[in-house]
């Protein structure tokens, strides 16, 4: 499964670029953030606010709206891109971005953010925050859908495979697990570092119906997401192959585009220019 | 105080639909009625702290209020960046209700032991710590949890405590009780040390006549500096005891608030507590406390010595 999406750079929509442009446009305001983490997220979390979620970002807490927790926090500038281009908050806010005067942080933190479910960064917490929330539905009888985006090597911390057991347990339907499988860590490849293979068959051992899907595939996403859940009194796991970095050359599985802490303005000027910029 | 502790959840389940239990393995009886009663509230949910509090966070964050039960240690250690961040950063209504705060666990070895949950739960912004001192005093702090706004530890003692408590003296969680006004010293107390301070009392006002007061902190954050600098100040000596770690837990606590105060003339002080060793003895609760000097008797020597010097 781990080569299953072929390194190919896929023909990205205006949509997509331009979100990441907003991610680089962020990371320069800032200079800093994970860059790579958020680009193999972009379509994933565009696909789930275009076509999918219920929200309201004039009422973020709306008691109906479907949850989505990004557990992979170091992503969030991916996240942060789509919910102010949602509207959630004004784009005056991107470029405070790990400023003292803004709200928006290196990690996605729940109370200042409207559209942030939970404050998340460190590894491993999204999952059972979800699985409270899908409890909740179900004890209140209350239709939301509960959506957590974890990375993969998320998926090393103990706490997912707790959660995942648990989940499995309580049947939880109303749950959905997308995995942005991007095979790399910060160290090096996943596989090396904590090989997740048979990934797929882990979440189907756990009580999960499992698919994998390209995710960068804007339509393939649309049709994956829109036919969950999978399988009736399970809970949900998509895996989507994602290549870290995606869309610009030199940042595609590049470990040093990671995190960055510091960025010149070549490497923006680089970076908008392959972003059709 | 352990069964106290968990009639109370049901009774407040009773009345109030928020209220959902989650254990992680415990004994097949707990809770039945609850379960029987309020099958889609209750929840045990295995060996797995880092998921239970984590979910229970997301309960919380839904308006639901969760109260865990499972051995201490479990909770405050092995789930220590679960309570940090999913219960208390998010400052949720989750509660915590920890069994064998301290040295109740003895039989069990130094892996069951809840020496240093205090001065974890300290460190942690937005968390409540409360210590009741019995039974009794469980069930009037239990009662006014279910309102109570952010997250809380409840430190469960051993059970079968005798019962040292007073309806007639006001219980609030935050408000420290003076069980006998101060003296010519002050004893302050924390969980079921405070028996062991009022027998010392009790046996100088006998003996000498000495006499002792006992501020009893059943909460221990958010602590009533105010109130405690109050009682303290027309006290010359001061002994803190407490079931615990001398590092982090009461006796820092006070040790903090005296240092800060500036007192003119010092106070005379002293911590009485666990010292900085992982106990190497197994026993009871009961043979640990004497071998580290948490008793009324070394209280008794130690006032002596203070008052009389």
């Amino acid at each position: 499964m781990r080569l299953a999406l072929k390194n190919e750079p896929n023909i990205l929509d205006e949509r997509s670029l331009k979100l990441r442009r907003t991610v680089v446009k962020m990371l320069e305001a800032a200079n800093r953030g994970h860059l790579a983490s958020a680009f193999s997220l972009i379509e994933i979390l565009r696909v789930l606010y275009d076509d999918i979620l219920k929200f309201n970002p004039n009422e973020p807490r709306w008691i109906q709206r479907d949850r989505c927790i990004l557990s992979k926090g170091h992503g969030c500038l991916a996240l942060y891109a789509v919910l102010q281009d949602k509207g959630f908050f004004p784009e005056s806010e991107l470029w405070r971005l790990c400023k003292t005067n803004g709200i928006l942080g290196g990690h996605p933190e729940f109370g200042k953010v409207p559209g942030v479910e939970a404050s998340t960064g460190s590894l491993g917490h999204g999952l059972a925050i979800g699985i409270g929330f899908a409890l909740r539905a179900r004890i209140d009888k209350l239709a939301y859908r509960t959506w957590v985006t974890v990375g993969d090597g998320e998926c090393n911390e103990g706490s997912i495979w707790e959660g995942a057991l648990c989940a499995g347990k309580h049947k939880l339907e109303n749950l959905t697990v997308v995995v942005d499988y991007n095979k790399y860590m910060s160290y090096g490849p996943t596989h090396v570092v904590q090989d997740l293979e048979p990934f797929l068959e882990k979440w189907k051992s756990f009580g999960f119906a499992a698919v994998d899907v390209d995710g960068h595939n804007v339509n393939d996403l649309k049709k994956v997401f829109a036919q969950i859940p999978i399988v009736k009194d399970r809970p949900s796991v998509v895996i989507c192959h994602t290549i870290k970095g995606k869309g610009v050359s030199f940042t595609e599985n590049n470990l040093q585009w990671h995190h960055k802490t510091t960025i010149t303005p070549e490497e923006v000027n680089s970076l908008i220019t392959e972003l059709g910029g | 105080m352990r069964k106290s502790c968990l009639d109370m959840v049901y009774e407040l389940a009773k009345t109030d639909s928020r209220v959902v239990f989650i254990g992680s393995d415990l004994g097949p009886e707990t809770l039945k009625q609850f379960k029987k009663d309020f099958p889609e509230r209750f929840f045990m949910e295995g060996i797995s702290e880092a998921n239970i509090v984590g979910l229970a966070s997301g309960l919380a964050m839904e308006g639901k209020i969760p109260y865990i039960n499972t051995i201490t240690t479990f909770l405050m250690r092995r789930a220590c960046e679960q309570v940090i961040l999913d219960m208390c950063l998010h400052n949720v209504n989750v509660r915590l209700l920890g069994s064998g705060g301290g040295l109740v666990y003895a039989p069990l070895g130094p892996t069951h032991l809840a020496i240093e949950d205090m001065a974890i739960a300290r460190a942690i912004p937005n968390l409540t710590i409360l210590a009741p001192c019995d039974a009794e005093e469980m069930k009037r702090l239990m009662a006014q949890t279910v309102d109570y706004q952010g997250p809380i530890y409840v430190r469960i003692a051993k059970g079968g405590d005798p019962v040292v408590s007073s309806p007639q003296l006001d219980c609030k969680i935050g408000q420290p009780v003076l069980v006998r006004p101060a003296g010519e010293a002050l004893v302050i107390t924390t969980g079921i040390t405070l028996k062991l301070g009022l027998d010392a009392a009790d046996q100088l006002a006998t003996g000498s006549g000495m006499k002792v007061g006992v501020l009893h902190v059943h909460t221990l954050k958010p602590l009533d500096t105010k109130l405690i600098q109050e009682v303290m100040a027309p006290v010359r000596t001061i002994i803190t005891i407490e079931e615990h770690t001398l590092i982090g837990g009461l006796g820092s606590a006070i040790a903090e608030i005296i240092a800060e105060a500036g007192y003119n003339p010092a106070k005379k002080f002293k911590r009485i507590g666990i010292p900085d060793v992982f106990p190497k003895e197994y026993g009871s609760q009961a043979s640990q406390m004497k071998s580290f000097s948490i008793t009324t008797d070394n209280l008794v020597s130690i006032l002596n010595e203070k008052v009389g010097a």
